[in-house]
């Protein structure tokens, strides 16, 4: 029973205790969206807080020394950057052009119903934890890949620079963890890859197929070069996961911190050494540990901003265009 | 067709083009069939792995009651006499000598830690994502602070795990001490973890929802806040769910944040506060101890863990498929 | 009361519309005092009729007679910089169906989303001039959009239900402006599906989604809900744009009879609709902006249905009536 009036008094009315509501509502999103920004920040300032006596008093030694032994205080990061970036590398060359294939397979080749089982084994490699790839690698991988690795060695063994790359193998070490690695990273770079090919337009590949080309000529000549942003994207995203993986590789690289050309010997990676010694490590040790933290978050932040700035560009462009 | 024929010879050598190209063509399809196979061959020795050598342990009552046994890896440092008592050694020669050649496995501490830290985790982070995503497509839209948030979210998504553990290491157990660890900061870990994947797979989830409902809402004199939860939300809950059991089976298979936060029980602890033990955390510890049982146990747990994410993973498609939007 | 109001209302039709022989029948007019004038429901035993005191209103117009609801007066609507109408001013009478015509890009639509201030929800929309509704300014800094959404009903092009049930998306409305009986809400829920003609059609499945009905009964399901928050007035923009022609029919057979009860303003894109319907008409067309690279929308003519479409007094609108445009 409203009448004219009230009508006008309550359009005026600011609203009540919905307005309030709504203003609540409203911080309280505001201010959740703004916990990662928080988080984020906490890490940066606590993470280096904590890691600052290992950057003051070692300085220069710490970013470029080049043996890390904490039994004898020296805690020069190289030989663990240099772990970390051949593990993940090994890891990437592997696992992108499998990745590449499979989400060529399930965009061009595959039906719909062998495309969606492709994808669910997918998700299921992506599902299993990396502490089951660690324990499956260690006890079944590593008694397989010992003889491979050493024949191939044998192989190698009469030609110079070959000799000392593919040197010999105790089992573990960098060519293990990278190859489990590679597992690991697959799913990502293939769903990123497949989302790439999938905004190839449709009608530039009926084009293609319209001049008679084959299939895989429609792919090298329209996909692959449509896509070529996005998949670089996709690389460095995988690449970003690789580093940063932590117990498989723990398990798997040989915990030998040291720069050798030898891709089938042990090495140590900076996760893989945080994770082994922070619970135990104290003083100048535990701020080098810190500090590998700082390292690995910024190296993997920028890994991935220029991957998300990359496939977000390519992205634009495609639609754009 | 005699016109056709008399061309025979251009068109024999077209023909032999397209051999070549067509011969290219199945070595690249091959290829590409292949590769996933590399993938899957993998994938289905490791399930096959795990569930023959974990199977055994996983299906006795025991496991899912009992403590776990403490002391194998001490044993197994010492190296003492009694290994065939507690598990070690050769079986057969076990057997010869009438020692126990299965002792005791249980996980009940690990089940019960693992369940509490992911819900623990969860409760932290699916309100946070949620409402940060909220905030994100339903507020701040294309705005400065939306985006930032939303470069920032992605950004998280590729912090290594391990530097969520280093993180909550530095601002909890330095700051508490031993008595720091305990399932709550594994939490606290796992739930930064799950944080952005939360609001990304959530923000995206109510992009889906078509902006006609959120119209007819707005039509009827409804705030944004009431729309949000009677009508956008509700669209979209199959997908956020689904989002959120993802983010779930992920911080549950997570090693690296937990075994710096939770520290090392071998009874069941059902609080949040105290030292707790996960299931990663005995796979990788139980992997350290060496000798049979503790392989066992590390098996077991495995076949343990992979069920859980399996199901959580596998519930999500679920979700997905049976609820999903119109 | 109910009496007062309709003898009011009658000894004030001087013309001879079709209002006199609606009023007996009139099912809610009793209940709606608002729909009438200012101040009268304060005063329903008053034996003169207020109107009478209103200049303007009973001199010699010709045919129409009901108040004024919109006084609309050089309205222009932006979008950021760009001018998408200009220079709107037409008045808007109580139960009558005014509808809106011209060809696609033409900004019918904006205006429409002008009368309840839906533009705000578009980002960088900026409305200029005056729109005032009972004489209150819609657009001044103290009104409130939300409570003038409730007032002013909507009903889309595409029929947007909820997905919830048929009970759910009629209840919406009133739940959410604070009735919370159950009875009250199914005396709300029968009722407005009975307006809305959807009653018998779904009396026995109000549990089940309202996604499963046809197109038709979904739109008529719409207008139950707008009605469901008792509007003063409903907007409609292409309603009948998505059904087929029965379910238009049924649509069209609807809007008359709610004409009895709501002031209606409809956008449709089809003349004979217009030309069916509606009391007064409102042609609105292109016309390039100053920048000449986007054409702004501009109203040509606003003028009774009747004449519109028998002598337009615009070139614009007697080519586009004849087909000659658009």
């Amino acid at each position: 029973m409203t009448d004219i009036a009230s009508t006008s008094d309550s359009l005026l009315s600011a609203g009540g205790s919905h307005a309030r509501a709504d203003r609540i509502f409203r911080l309280g999103a505001l201010a959740s969206g703004l916990v990662v920004l928080i988080i984020l920040g906490l890490i940066v300032v606590s993470t280096s807080i904590d890691a600052w006596p290992a950057f003051s008093e070692l300085g220069t030694d710490y970013f470029f020394g080049t043996t890390w032994s904490p039994s004898e205080g020296l805690f020069g990061i190289l030989p663990l950057v240099f772990g970390t970036i051949v593990v993940s590398a090994i890891a990437t060359v592997l696992a992108v052009p499998v990745s590449v294939g499979i989400a060529l397979f399930v965009t061009e080749v595959s039906t719909k119903r062998v495309g969606s089982a492709v994808n669910l084994t997918v998700d299921l490699l992506a599902a299993v934890p990396s502490v089951v790839f660690g324990l499956w690698g260690f006890y079944q991988l590593v008694p397989v890949f010992q003889p491979v690795l050493n024949s191939i060695a044998g192989l190698v063994s009469g030609i110079p620079v070959l000799r000392s790359i593919f040197g010999q193998s105790s089992g573990v070490g960098f060519m293990t963890a990278g190859t489990v690695l590679a597992l690991m990273i697959t799913p990502i770079v293939t769903s990123v890859s497949r989302e790439v090919f999938m905004t190839v337009p449709h009608n530039d590949r009926l084009g293609a197929l319209a001049l008679g080309a084959t299939r895989w000529e429609m792919i090298t000549g329209v996909v692959l070069p449509h896509s070529s942003a996005g998949l670089t994207g996709a690389v460095l995203l995988g690449l970003g996961r690789a580093m940063g993986e932590t117990v498989a590789v723990a398990l798997l690289i040989g915990a030998s911190p040291h720069i050798s050309a030898n891709l089938f010997g042990r090495g140590e990676a900076m996760p893989s050494q945080i994770f082994r010694s922070l619970s135990e490590a104290s003083g100048t040790f535990r701020a080098s540990l810190f500090g590998l933290g700082v390292c690995l978050f910024f190296i993997t932040v920028l890994i991935n901003m220029v991957a998300r700035r990359v496939v977000a560009v390519a992205d634009r462009r495609l639609k754009g265009a | 067709m005699s016109e056709t024929s008399k061309v025979a010879p251009h068109s024999l050598e077209g023909a032999e083009i397209a051999t070549r190209r067509r011969i290219k063509n199945s070595m690249a399809t091959l290829a590409m069939a292949c590769a996933f196979l590399m993938a899957a061959t993998p994938l289905l020795l490791m399930s096959l792995t795990v569930v023959v050598k974990g199977i055994g342990v996983v299906v006795s009552a025991d496991w899912w009651s009992q403590p776990i046994p403490g002391d194998v890896g001490r044993v197994d440092l010492a190296g003492n006499t009694t290994m065939c008592d507690l598990g070690f050694g050769d079986p057969a020669t076990c057997a010869g000598q009438g020692g126990i050649t299965t002792t005791v496995k249980g996980m009940q501490p690990a089940i019960v830690g693992t369940l509490l830290t992911v819900v623990g985790a969860s409760m932290l982070a699916v309100p946070l994502g949620v409402m940060g995503a909220v905030y994100l497509n339903e507020y701040g839209k294309s705005g400065r602070i939306a985006r930032t948030v939303r470069f920032m979210t992605e950004v998280m998504v590729g912090v290594p795990s391990v530097v969520m553990g280093v993180f909550i290491y530095s601002i909890w157990v330095v700051k508490f001490g031993t008595a720091g660890k305990s399932a709550f900061a594994a939490s606290l870990a796992l739930a930064c973890l799950m944080l952005p994947i939360i609001v990304r797979s959530t923000e995206e989830m109510l992009r889906l929802v078509p902006d006609s409902l959120r119209e007819a809402s707005a039509a009827l004199g409804t705030r944004t806040w009431l729309t949000t939860i009677k009508v956008v939300v509700p669209a979209a809950i199959a997908g956020i769910v689904s989002g959120c059991l993802l983010a779930v089976a992920r911080a549950a298979g997570e090693t690296a944040p937990v075994v710096f936060t939770i520290g090392f029980v071998t009874t069941t602890n059902w609080s949040f506060s105290g030292q707790n033990t996960t299931l990663s955390a005995q796979i990788y510890s139980q992997l350290q101890n060496g000798g049979n049982v503790a392989t066992q146990l590390a098996w077991g747990s495995a076949v343990t863990l992979v069920l859980i994410v399996l199901v959580l993973t596998l519930s999500a498609r679920f979700v997905t498929r049976r609820f999903a939007l119109g | 009361m109910a009496q007062n109001l309709v003898g009011a209302s009658e000894t004030n039709q001087t013309g001879a519309t079709n209002a006199g022989a609606e009023t007996p029948d009139q099912p809610f007019g009793g209940l709606q005092p608002s729909r009438l004038i200012p101040g009268f429901g304060e005063t329903p035993d008053t034996a003169v009729s207020p109107l009478a005191d209103i200049p303007g209103l009973l001199v010699d117009e010709p045919a129409p007679d009901n108040p004024t609801v919109f006084e609309v007066g050089a309205l222009n609507v932006f979008y950021g910089e760009f001018r998408a109408v200009r220079d709107v001013t037409m008045s808007v009478r109580e139960r009558e169906i005014t509808s809106f015509i011209g060809p696609s890009g033409c900004g019918k639509s904006t205006v429409l989303r002008c009368f309840n201030r839906m533009n705000d929800l578009v980002a960088g929309a900026r409305v200029e001039g005056k729109l005032e509704y009972f004489g209150v300014d819609l657009y001044s800094e103290r009104v409130n959009p939300v409570e003038v959404r409730r007032r002013i009903g909507m009903v889309f092009q595409k029929p947007n239900p909820f997905p919830k049930s048929i009970f759910d998306n009629v209840a919406y409305g009133p739940k959410i402006a604070g009735t919370k009986k159950k009875s009250d809400l199914e005396d709300i829920v029968e009722r407005s599906l009975r307006q809305a003609a959807l009653w018998d059609e779904v009396k026995d499945r109000l549990n089940s989604s309202a996604l499963g009905m046809s197109g038709g009964q979904q739109q008529r399901l719409c207008i139950a809900r707008a009605m469901a928050v008792d509007p003063e007035v409903i907007l409609m923009d292409e309603p009948c744009s998505a059904l087929d022609p029965i379910a238009t029919a049924r649509i069209e057979d609807l809007m008359r009879q709610l004409k009895d009860d709501y002031t209606i303003l409809i956008v449709t894109h089809n003349m004979q609709q217009a030309a069916r319907v509606s009391d007064a008409t409102a042609f609105f067309s292109t016309e390039e902006s100053a920048a000449g690279d986007r054409r702004s929308g501009v109203l040509v003519e606003f003028d009774r249905t009747d004449k519109i479409f028998s002598v337009p007094s615009d070139e614009r609108t007697e080519n586009y009536i004849t087909g000659r445009f658009g």
